[in-house]
């Protein structure tokens, strides 16, 4: 990659600082899977890897293409834009099918759905 | 013009993000953006989305601005958090909300902000109860979490309203 040379200093090390925070910041995500304790805690980790992690690496690349004048810094900004739509929906997922099965299994510690009055009867 | 292109909108946009994408004019690109919009426009067609209008583009940037402060301060303290659960067990817990927003789109740019901002999760939202169940990393105060969700609220209801 010959025409990285070409970044001045200053963004070089403004690249390197935004990609390395973006790196810790997806390790301390994985690092919680490991940590925490339970299944609703680590749901929380990978939100710290899709959010922190995604947007610094994606503002390096913006701040490093920029600099360069090679390339529309459109991409990171649909990146960035499209896994913050589309984590909510795995997240929900993830945790509806965790508290459906606690629920089930009637664990202690989880809140019970709240049935509405006209299928309180019919139990 | 209505049934080739039943969202104009949505159609414009996928186009111009095809040509941004492939950062090219030629004809071919063209074409196949116009295409991919018109297609994705007859499938959102089929999806049958909620309109909802946006009011107050103003408080819109003010509120777009407290979220990514948030995001920030959040990023940060469950960071912190996951370092020091070794030591301090994370104090984690249940809540739950009520939320009187109508608006699906509201509550679907809610899921967004909560989800982006580590340390709550979005697990339920109970459509006749107007009920919202997360799950929050650090439980220091209850209050504070539901005052959160409020605010969050309080301006979506603003925008969508």
């Amino acid at each position: 990659m010959s025409h990285l040379t070409d970044l001045p200093t200053w963004a070089a090390v403004g690249v390197c600082s935004l990609l390395l925070l973006g790196a810790a910041m997806t390790l301390i995500g994985s690092l919680g899977l490991l940590r925490l304790s339970n299944y609703y805690e680590r749901l929380h980790a990978p939100t710290i890897a899709t959010s922190g992690g995604t947007i610094l690496i994606c503002l390096a690349s913006m701040l490093c293409f920029a600099v360069l004048q090679s390339r529309w810094i459109f991409h990171e900004l649909l990146i960035i834009f499209f896994v913050t739509v589309t984590t909510p929906v795995t997240l929900a997922l993830l945790g509806q099918a965790a508290l459906y099965r606690d629920r089930f299994e009637e664990r202690n510690g989880v809140p019970r759905k709240h049935k509405p009055e006209s299928e309180k009867s019919t139990d | 013009m209505r049934t080739w292109f039943p969202y104009p909108l949505l159609t414009t946009v996928l186009l111009v993000m095809w040509l941004l994408l492939n950062q090219s004019l030629a004809p071919g690109s063209i074409l196949i953006g116009l295409v991919l919009g018109m297609v994705l426009g007859w499938v959102t067609l089929k999806l049958h989305p909620a309109r909802s209008h946006l009011h107050r583009i103003g408080r819109a940037a003010g509120f777009l601005l407290e979220v990514i402060a948030d995001i920030v301060r959040s990023n940060i303290a469950v960071a912190s958090i996951i370092l020091r659960a070794h030591r301090f067990p994370a104090n984690a817990g249940f809540l739950t909300v009520d939320l009187d927003l109508e608006d699906e789109n509201a509550l679907a740019l809610l899921a967004c902000i909560m989800t982006a901002t580590p340390g709550t999760a979005w697990l339920e939202y109970d459509r006749r109860q107007k009920t919202l169940l997360f799950h929050v990393l650090d439980l220091q105060n209850e209050e504070v979490w539901r005052g959160t969700v409020k605010r969050y609220e309080a301006a979506l209801k603003e925008i969508f309203q």
